[in-house]
């Protein structure tokens, strides 16, 4: 495995949304664990796209080496049967800025 | 020293007997070890042999058939390391808080990461090599990135990967002894030596005992069993590399013994001595529940000592009057920050609530000799006991100091918490924390926030240099507590935990007991008060003694409380003082601990005879 392998994928026809990070931590400790806790609940792929840098939503390791900070754009894609109800979820709990 | 290894021998020479006597027995070989009673009590139990090796793992191949059996070690290391570590999250989240907790739910999170499995699974399959070397490969690969992140937050999680990982390892190689906090059945530890990280983590319910191949009656395994309750055996030598998990053993605490694979006959032998241990034990703890108070009326105080807040249940449950001595190290270790003022405050207060207007004396950061915390670098040291430690790390790490008395002063007026400072070496350390103490109390003021404005203030006396100018000290404090284990270590010059020297670790030394009487005579002329936190207060031979000298507070382990009650409870503060007045014209550390034997017996049997 080479390093680069961790950090990107890619993809094609998925739903996505642009999401805006703006609890005060990022995703860092916490926040990251409920996010990737919340997504690995749904079966769907879900990914966090930041700069060009494109990763799987339900690894901790991944989502903590994208070092997502406060105002941060992401984007979030996801695909397969509960790929809406995945998508709301998340988007939720950044809305609720993690409830910090 | 020289009689332990005479034990031994007999020891072995039993199993001789043994075998020549009964060579059909099935299973191991009865042996029977001695070593030092480090706590009372006597248990039965299987052997958990705690080994802390670390693990080197070269990278292994595989022949390709293999490739199924090392997929299928993965997900078994995998499924086990879940099981422990959803256990250890548990655990804290009851004894300490969940913040802590969440440590372990983020190693949780990251070993099962679905990322980090498939490139295990991948390395596994495609090159043929082992799951623990796969796990290795992986584990570099992350920690590269990690590691060379600007963040210090990020930076500390390649960490938390490293300590998963490692779990992880053990597991799939079958080392099962990789923390005590795994264990999941009764047992009794059987290790090299245990240090205070060891002992936090440990699953408690589980322990039965303990045995160590170092350490004396002042260790900290010692002061751990005897504050649990459970019997310890130490200084066995290098006991723990003969004795394999799952041996069966029997631990005598009170005569130090330690007998593996027992046969039928001493098993019986045992079963009678552990019950009447029970009934010994059922009789003390009634008398726990009344004062200290001697049969001519002078009363004292029994406090008890604890590492934290939950200790203070068993505490209570001992006949402990408030708390002596609040260690209050747990907040900074097993951690991997400075803990916040607000952590802090929160745990004070908890314990001062706890304690519903009993004293808690709570003792101020005392990290340096063998304690070290993983964030705070303390340079390598030719004597960390004569080093940068305690008040010293705190009167130059004004931070942490200040977060600390902070937080003690806001807890302060949610119960009677006093302040206590350790290795005070004379005044001017004093009226400097002092000052900072005025510094902080001044912040709060600004702050409009609400705290003790007359907390007491008080020092641990445990370096000579202190209790000689114990005169000068007490115009400045409230309070001295004598930390007789650091006072003999210093006043004697003796490492304790030294075998070739810890013979010489007296702390009935008369050199000790003049320093102690010292502190006393010059508290009470000054009008204030003097305790003892180290292990000499809950000490049967010491205390009639102590009580004699005119020491006004004992603070002890919980479980000694009670027989250190009862004896109190025995004598007239005349007999004592009697008693003490003829121990300090004794010229030996033996005279003196004979004559405090031989009158403890005297006391106990007048008490039998009705006298």
């Amino acid at each position: 495995m080479r390093s680069a392998e961790i950090l990107f994928r890619e993809d094609e026809n998925m739903i996505s949304k642009e999401i805006t990070i703006t609890n005060s931590t990022g995703l860092h400790a916490r926040p990251a664990a409920v996010f990737v806790s919340t997504a690995s609940k749904f079966q769907s792929d879900l990914f966090i796209k930041k700069d060009q840098k494109k990763v799987n939503a339900k690894s901790i390791l991944a989502v903590l080496a994208l070092g997502i900070t406060k105002d941060t754009e992401i984007t979030l894609t996801a695909e397969g049967p509960d790929e809406e109800d995945a998508i709301a979820a998340i988007l939720a709990l950044v809305e609720a800025n993690f409830n910090e | 020293m020289v009689r332990r290894s005479r034990e031994i021998f007999a020891g072995e020479l039993e199993i001789k007997i043994f075998c020549l006597l009964n060579r059909t027995r099935v299973g191991g070989i009865t042996v029977i070890y001695s070593g030092i009673a480090g706590s009372e009590g006597i248990t039965a139990g299987k052997a958990y042999v705690f080994r802390k090796h670390q693990t080197e793992i070269d990278a292994v191949s595989v022949a390709s058939a293999a490739i199924h059996t090392e997929l299928d070690k993965l997900s078994e290391g995998i499924a086990l390391s879940r099981t422990q570590l959803v256990r250890l999250k548990e655990k804290v989240e009851k004894e300490l808080d969940e913040s802590k907790a969440q440590i372990f739910e983020a190693h949780r999170m990251m070993l099962e990461d679905p990322e980090f499995i498939d490139a295990v699974k991948n390395e596994i399959s495609s090159n043929s090599i082992s799951a623990a070397s796969a796990v290795k490969k992986v584990t570099e690969d992350y920690l590269a990135i990690f590691e060379q992140m600007e963040d210090d937050y990020m930076r500390e999680r390649a960490a938390d990967i490293k300590d998963v990982s490692s779990r992880l390892t053990r597991n799939i190689l079958g080392i099962s002894a990789w923390d005590l906090f795994s264990i999941s059945s009764p047992v009794i530890i059987v290790a090299h030596d245990l240090t205070p990280s060891d002992t936090a983590m440990m699953n408690k319910e589980f322990v039965l005992g303990f045995t160590t191949d170092v350490g004396g009656r002042t260790s900290h395994t010692a002061i751990m069993a005897r504050s649990l309750g459970i019997p310890a055996v130490l200084g066995l030598g290098n006991l723990s590399e003969k004795i394999k998990d799952g041996d069966d053993l029997i631990i005598d605490g009170i005569e130090g013994k330690l007998i593996v694979n027992p046969d039928e006959r001493q098993k019986e032998h045992y079963d009678k001595k552990i019950e009447q241990f029970k009934t010994h034990r059922k009789k003390l703890a009634e008398t726990a529940l009344f004062p200290a108070e001697t049969l001519d009326g002078k009363r004292v105080e029994i406090f008890c000592n604890i590492g934290m807040p939950n200790d203070i249940q068993s505490g209570a449950a001992n006949g402990a009057e408030g708390v002596g001595l609040f260690r209050t190290e747990f907040l900074y270790m097993n951690n991997h920050a400075l803990p916040s003022e607000e952590e802090q405050y929160e745990q004070y207060r908890k314990s001062a609530e706890l304690l519903q207007g009993k004293p808690l004396i709570i003792r101020t950061l005392d990290i340096g000799g063998d304690k070290k915390l993983p964030y705070l670098p303390i340079p390598e040291e030719m004597n960390p006991f004569l080093g940068w430690r305690a008040i010293r790390i705190c009167l130059e790490r004004r931070d942490i100091f200040r977060s600390q008395l902070r937080a003690i002063l806001r807890a302060g007026i949610h119960g009677n918490i006093q302040i206590m400072f350790p290795m005070i070496s004379g005044i001017g350390e004093v009226r400097e924390a002092k000052k900072v103490i005025e510094e902080v109390k001044e912040e709060l003021r600004q702050e409009h926030a609400a705290f003790n404005e007359t907390i007491p203030v008080g020092i641990m006396v445990e370096i000579p240099s202190a209790a000689i100018t114990a005169d000068a000290i007490a115009k400045e404090v409230d309070f001295f507590s004598i930390g007789t284990n650091d006072l003999c270590q210093y006043a004697l010059a003796v490492d304790r935990m030294n075998p070739k020297v810890s013979g010489l670790y007296q702390p009935l030394h008369p050199g000790i007991l003049r320093l102690i009487k010292n502190v006393i005579d010059a508290s009470h002329k000054n009008g204030k008060i003097t305790g003892m936190c180290g292990e000499l207060a809950g000490t049967e031979e010491a205390c009639v003694i102590l009580l004699g000298l005119g020491l006004d507070e004992f603070s002890m382990s919980a479980t000694s409380i009670p027989v250190i009650k009862d004896i109190i409870r025995s004598v007239t503060f005349k007999q004592a003082q009697e008693i003490a007045t003829h121990a300090l014209e004794l010229e030996t550390p033996e005279e003196v601990l004979e004559y405090s034997r031989s009158k403890l017996n005297e006391i106990r049997r007048d008490l039998v005879s009705g006298g």
